[in-house]
């Protein structure tokens, strides 16, 4: 094995063109797991620690654009306004020793189903910035990114750079299944964000089906309900049959597995009441916002 | 491969390092720091954890080569660098910090319960044995590491924030409790101390 210890992103993506074999390695939180356990043997150790930017993250205007090592507590710490969804989701990654290594690059380029950030990623609508250093760089939609399990739209010798999340323009909301609060592996996960500037709903389900998916045909739905009885003008609550609904459709959007986790049934089911939940959260505090916008 | 990078305060090399190796695997095999705990190997436990430029980390998720150049404080070292913050002293004369081999003869050496003098421990881990936190032992170096530093962060921490900082480190002997009164002493204590100090 060789260790390879960039000292600057253009030579972490030359070392990755020469050994695209290469596995990065970060907070390293999934890939020592793999090395201790001699699962893996990789060729080369690609580490990414010693690149100051890829741990910084920048507020913009409309965005933020969030170095892939920056690591879940500073999510949880800095970004809760700008990007709720996955500072929620942040606080439910394993444990405080965890959070201070791992990072959203990481969930990414596992691609396992599991990830915690997942969920919020596809809510936010987000785009992953990767790089290469023949090819330069390209912008992946989220929804375009998670090919199957485990598999990402990387190519070997691209390397992830960021995540460019659109600001909250709306409540965002991320609910999560386990046995205990720390250190579980999600049974599944829901996530999902109001975008009042568009009236679009977009939701993140994780470790219910081979990828994190979104449950398409319930944010249409709901998008559509909202619509029709101008719900986003009078901040009315959300009849129950439309929850319900909502619950419903996000339901049969999963495609889970029986596993030692949770049964597929469990899963499916967990998934409706996590769906219903937070819409609940996220609407009653956007009627909540609009309230006090009309009183100020 | 050479690694190089400080440890309790001192600078240390460690050769011939397996590329794959943790930084758990250096600390305890090649440089005789058999303190923090080799148990889970995948970030369950916490009973590998020790500081990286500060921050609580889990060492057996810690690539060797990736510590190169940092700093690493483990619970051999706790006693020192809680002394040194303490002082606020920061360490100019470069006298500081816990040598290898003092590390490796480390021996609790708790305070003399009548005098309360003779310690060589750092208010965290007196505090653990004052509460009768520790029954086998083997998760308290991990949770001495996590619990300074949650009491660095916040010197008077609720119930809920010491169970959140604690979350990542598991005790066997489910001697849960003890533990939480250990912090809660060890930060009544630091209340006391900086009592009227205006601090």
């Amino acid at each position: 094995m060789d260790f390879l210890r960039p000292a600057s992103w253009e030579e972490a993506l030359a070392a990755k063109a020469e050994h695209p074999t290469a596995v990065p390695i970060a907070g390293g939180t999934d890939v020592m797991v793999e090395i201790n356990f001699d699962h893996r043997r990789p060729e080369y150790l690609l580490d990414l620690n010693r690149i100051g930017d890829l741990s910084e993250w920048e507020v913009g205007e409309k965005t933020v654009r969030l170095g892939a090592s920056v690591p879940y507590t500073k999510i949880m710490e800095n970004l809760r306004r700008e990007i709720p969804g996955l500072a929620l989701a942040s606080h439910t990654v394993a444990s405080p020793q965890i959070r201070n290594r791992g990072g959203v690059g990481g969930n990414l380029g596992c691609a396992s189903p599991a990830g915690d950030a997942h969920p919020a990623l596809l809510a936010s609508g987000c785009e992953v910035e990767v790089e290469s250093a023949a090819r330069g760089v390209r912008m992946i939609p989220i929804d375009e990114f998670y090919l199957g399990v485990k598999r990402n739209a990387l190519e070997p010798d691209e390397l992830i750079r960021s995540v460019v999340l659109p600001k909250a323009d709306g409540p965002q909301q991320f609910s999560k299944v386990g046995t205990r609060n720390a250190m579980v592996i999600a049974v599944c996960a829901f996530g999902i964000a109001l975008h009042p500037e568009t009236r679009t709903v977009r939701t993140g389900i994780g470790s219910a089906a081979p990828t994190p998916i979104r449950a398409k045909e319930a944010e249409e739905f709901l998008a559509a309900a909202l619509d029709e009885g101008g719900f986003w003008e009078s901040g009315a609550p959300i009849p129950p049959s439309v929850a319900k609904q909502f619950a419903q459709l996000a339901s049969g959007a999963c495609n889970p597995i029986d596993d030692v986790r949770g049964s597929a049934k469990y899963r499916r089911h967990a998934v409706g009441i996590m769906a219903r939940r937070t819409l609940g959260w996220t609407w009653e505090s956007y009627r909540g916002n609009e309230r006090s916008a009309q009183c100020a | 491969m050479r690694v190089t990078f400080t440890v309790n305060g001192r600078k240390q090399e460690a050769d011939d390092v397996w590329e794959g190796e943790s930084l758990l695997y250096v600390l305890r095999e090649r440089m005789g720091l058999p303190g923090s705990k080799n148990a889970c190997e995948q970030g369950e436990c916490g009973s590998c954890t020790v500081r990286l430029d500060g921050v609580p980390v889990c060492s057996c998720l810690v690539a060797a080569g990736q510590v190169e150049g940092r700093e690493v404080v483990t619970v051999e070292g706790l006693a020192d660098f809680a002394k040194q913050r303490a002082e606020k002293s920061g360490c100019a004369s470069g006298a500081c910090g816990t040598s290898l081999q003092e590390a490796q003869q480390w021996q609790s050496k708790p305070a003399d319960s009548q005098t309360g003098e003779n310690t060589d421990l750092s208010p965290i881990q007196q505090a653990f044995i004052d509460a009768g936190a520790v029954q086998c032992g083997f998760c308290t170096p991990g949770l001495l590491v996590a619990a300074d530093e949650l009491l660095e962060r916040n010197d008077s921490p609720s119930d809920a924030d010491i169970r959140e900082a604690l979350s990542g480190n598991l005790c066997r002997c489910t001697g849960y409790e003890k533990i939480l009164d250990a912090v809660r002493l060890a930060a009544a204590r630091g209340e006391n101390q900086t009592a009227g100090q205006g601090a």
